[in-house]
């Protein structure tokens, strides 16, 4: 489907063979931020900081600099970069594990320091690369390796909104949750990621995208059957939408 | 009756069947299916498990369960078992008892999810911040690592101390029949006198690590250090094979142990006589048995899945008395039975 | 017997994990000590996956090896991997239904089934697996079909039970199409 959309390898993919499941949507997903990177002009400034998760390797993937930082704290390193050197593009690619879990701290601060940084997050509601593990953001009732009974609330609490959190925080410049299960959504992700690098840009803080995402291996479930359960149960209690948009009142 | 068991589950079933009721942890490759069991049994046994938003928080509930009296442990490899570091040391000042299992992996940073032993610095010189010792087993199959575990709490609770387990990723996933002791009862633990209960008919009680003035900390610390030496007098235990007339005495734990113990086999096939000096106790450790081994032999080899760091505690302990080559792999890389075994001729000029 | 060393290799897909963890609880229920030692990482999604078996009548030292008794290669890169480790006159069971190409070795014994094609005859090629499991039962005599059931039994239990009959089916056919090359 993406591939009828853009045939060509964009120039900020290395073209090293991607990890990732079959109907894993990591892999659509650094397509588009990289289709953004060669339109914007920015791949030879900009800097990757990559999660530990299934895109452990995505700065591998992506022909830019970069890194990758411990377990959920990417926003920290990539804090770090930005304030070092302020002219580069940093962001961070992140999961639900890392970044609504272990990593809390460090996105809701750089977040709140409007840190003029873009993160994209990936939400499959399930910890990927350890085997499917329950996440903050898996659903009620979700079966999970570690919520072997279904996710209740009362013993994990419930699925968390980041999207809608970190718009509570004034230093946040772009926050918009999409999806990729259609070409058409497909359309809508890649110019939410476009605004989101904009942002950075034009140096008005912090931006994030988060995408909700398959994971067919660890939901037990065939490509198809995963891009109809999230659109079913996953954009019902995530809202697809912008949470953030501070681009206009710049101009 | 014997049932064939994956070494990360086979822990998690001894500690459950040592009256642990309390599991807080945080997925972590090669050890998830410790904390996928525990998820699985312990509402089956009334117990509570819960997963940590990340192991700063996993231990520190560590903390406060165990400050209840109750028995509690966490399971997690190398990346995981750094960041729990600050709240083993303030456990460790507190005097609180609790297991910890870390199911080593290749390292430093992220290293990889492959067995190593380079973690035993961390875990038997510190780690943490402060004067403070933890007891660490080194299980080499996983009926030992079973039996330990019960070993392990009620060290942790006799001593109020915090006892490690110090496996690799090999004994985590690989399987082997185990047999199980009995299911204990929970609550049939010593009673323990500094316990947060209530302040019901007595005055109120206290754990903390922290004592402003440095004379009150300093005789905090060496109250720690009492203990310590009691542990260290009664508490050393290790395995001998083979080290009587022994041509030579290899020194390994847990994993590694076991595959010196195919290289005394074969070594036996070329005439040479090969003995093991295996720590059980990592920390204590048997300094006074090597050192009387060290009298017998002229060669003590260390063979560690590491760059040498047990190494150094062997060194301590022969103290000059025999040659201690080393020999070793690291970063997940496990040395086969046959490097061993050039090694072990290499190291007596065969 | 003292002490043999089975090596199982195939695709993610192909359940040599399953195959390998059988033959170590057959052997436990024939008596024998055992270690079971997967391969685990990268290497599982969608790439090849191996399990080491260890049988003995004494305590097992070692779960790793290095030049294991028995190969059972259920693909190329696995016969390529293993061929070459494999003892001096040891057991290389090859899945001719996928392997289409001879062995190099000359100094071992090699024995080929053709599991996929015999588990499609069956009714599921799932089995596949289990096809190998029998013909490595009868090329190697490591371990006994009564021991085989009742691993089977244990593992095929709940919702898996439906499975239980065609893979006990699937062993009984390996034993018998196994062919000595
Ligand atoms: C300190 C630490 N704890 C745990 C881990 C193990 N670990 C690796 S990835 C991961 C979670 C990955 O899930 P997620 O962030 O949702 O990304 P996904 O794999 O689903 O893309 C965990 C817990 C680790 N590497 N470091
Ligand atoms: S495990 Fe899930 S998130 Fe990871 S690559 Fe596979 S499908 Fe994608």
């Amino acid at each position: 489907m993406i591939d009828k959309i853009v045939a060509k390898m964009p120039e900020s993919l290395s073209g090293k063979e991607f990890t990732y499941c079959p109907g894993c949507h990591h892999g659509i997903v650094h397509r588009l931020i990289a289709e953004v990177i060669d339109e914007l002009g920015i791949r030879e400034k900009t800097l990757i900081v990559a999660p530990v998760g299934c895109s452990v390797f995505a700065y591998e993937f992506f022909n830019v600099d970069g890194t990758v930082a411990p377990h959920g704290r990417a926003p920290a390193v990539a804090t770090g970069m930005k304030r070092a050197t302020p002219d580069k593009i940093v962001f961070t690619y992140q999961g639900d594990g890392d970044l609504a879990s272990i990593g809390t701290a460090e996105i809701v601060h750089a977040a709140n320091r409007g840190e003029n940084i873009t993160t994209i997050f990936i939400n499959n509601a399930v910890y990927g690369m350890t085997g499917g593990q329950m996440a903050p953001t898996t659903l009620l009732g979700q079966k999970t390796t570690t919520t072997p009974y279904g996710r209740d609330a009362k013993a994990n609490g419930y699925p968390i909104r980041m999207s809608e959190m970190l718009s509570t925080l004034s230093g946040v410049a772009y926050i918009e949750r999409v999806m990729v299960t259609t070409p058409q959504n497909v359309i809508k992700a890649k110019k939410a990621i476009k605004k989101a690098f904009e942002a950075q840009i034009k140096g008005l803080g912090f931006s994030l995208v988060e995408v909700l995402s398959t994971c067919p291996t660890n939901w037990g479930k065939s490509p198809v059957e995963a891009g109809k359960w999230l659109e079913e149960n996953m954009a019902k209690y995530y809202p697809l939408g912008v949470y953030v948009d501070r681009t206009k009142e710049a101009e | 009756m014997k049932m064939l068991f994956k070494g990360s589950e086979a822990i998690a079933e001894a500690a459950i069947r040592a009256g642990c009721r309390l599991y807080f942890g945080y997925p972590i490759t090669p050890q998830s299916e410790l904390t996928e069991y525990m998820s699985r049994r312990l509402p089956e046994v009334g117990g509570t498990f819960l997963q940590a938003e990340s192991e700063v928080a996993t231990v520190n509930m560590m903390y406060g369960a165990s400050c209840t009296g109750k028995r509690v442990m966490t399971s997690t490899s190398s990346p995981g078992f750094s960041l729990m570091m600050e709240g083993i040391s303030y456990m460790a000042g507190g005097e609180l008892p609790a297991v910890f299992v870390n199911v080593v992996r290749g390292g430093p940073g992220l290293g990889d999810i492959q067995p190593a032993q380079s973690d035993y610095f961390q875990a038997t010189k510190g780690g943490g911040h402060g004067d403070y010792r933890m007891i660490v087993l080194a299980p080499h199959t996983i009926q030992e690592a079973v039996d330990l575990m019960n070993l392990a709490f009620d060290l942790a609770d006799k001593y109020r101390m915090l006892v490690t387990i110090l496996a690799d990723g090999m004994l985590g996933q690989m399987m082997e029949p185990v047999e199980f002791p009995p299911m204990r009862d929970p609550n049939d633990v010593p009673e323990k006198d500094w316990a947060l209960t209530g302040a019901k008919g007595r005055p109120p009680r206290k754990v903390t690590s922290f004592h402003i003035d440095p004379y009150e900390l300093e005789k905090m610390n060496l109250r720690y250090q009492a203990t310590y030496k009691k542990v260290e007098e009664n508490e050393v235990r290790y395995e001998e094979l083979n080290t009587d007339g022994a041509d030579i005495i290899v020194a390994a734990y847990g994993t590694m142990a076991r595959i010196v113990k195919t290289v005394i086999h074969m070594a036996e096939k070329e005439g040479i006589k090969v003995g093991l000096f295996r720590p059980i106790t990592l920390w204590p450790f048997p300094y006074k048995r090597l050192n009387e081994l060290a009298d017998t032999v002229d060669t003590i080899l260390t063979v560690e899945m590491s760059y040498g760091q047990m190494l150094e505690d062997v060194r301590l302990g022969v103290n000059g008395k025999a040659k201690t080559p080393f020999y070793g792999r690291s970063a997940g890389v496990v040395p086969t039975p046959t490097e061993v075994l050039d090694a072990v001729k290499k190291a007596i000029g065969r | 017997m003292s002490t043999y060393s089975v090596v199982a290799a195939g695709f993610g897909g192909q359940g040599v994990m399953l195959m390998g963890k059988i033959i170590a609880e057959a052997a436990m229920h024939d008596g024998k000590k055992v270690t079971w030692l997967p391969s685990y990482g990268p290497e599982m999604r969608g790439g090849t996956a191996n399990c080491t078996v260890v049988i003995s009548d004494e305590d097992i030292g070692s779960p790793v090896v290095d030049t294991p008794d028995v190969v059972i290669a259920m693909n190329i890169p696995s016969m390529i991997k293993f061929e070459e480790v494999l003892k001096k006159d040891g057991i290389l069971l090859i899945n001719s239904s996928v392997v289409d190409r001879q062995p190099t070795r000359k100094d071992v014994k090699v024995f080929k089934i053709k599991a996929n094609d015999v588990a499609d005859e069956i009714g599921n090629v799932k089995v596949l697996n289990m096809v190998a499991l029998g013909a490595f039962a009868k090329a190697s005599g490591l371990i006994t079909f009564g021991s085989i059931k009742k691993a089977l039994e244990e593992t095929m239990t709940g919702k898996k039970k439906v499975f239980l009959d065609i893979n006990i089916k699937a062993v009984q056919e390996g034993m018998e199409k196994i062919e000595k090359a």
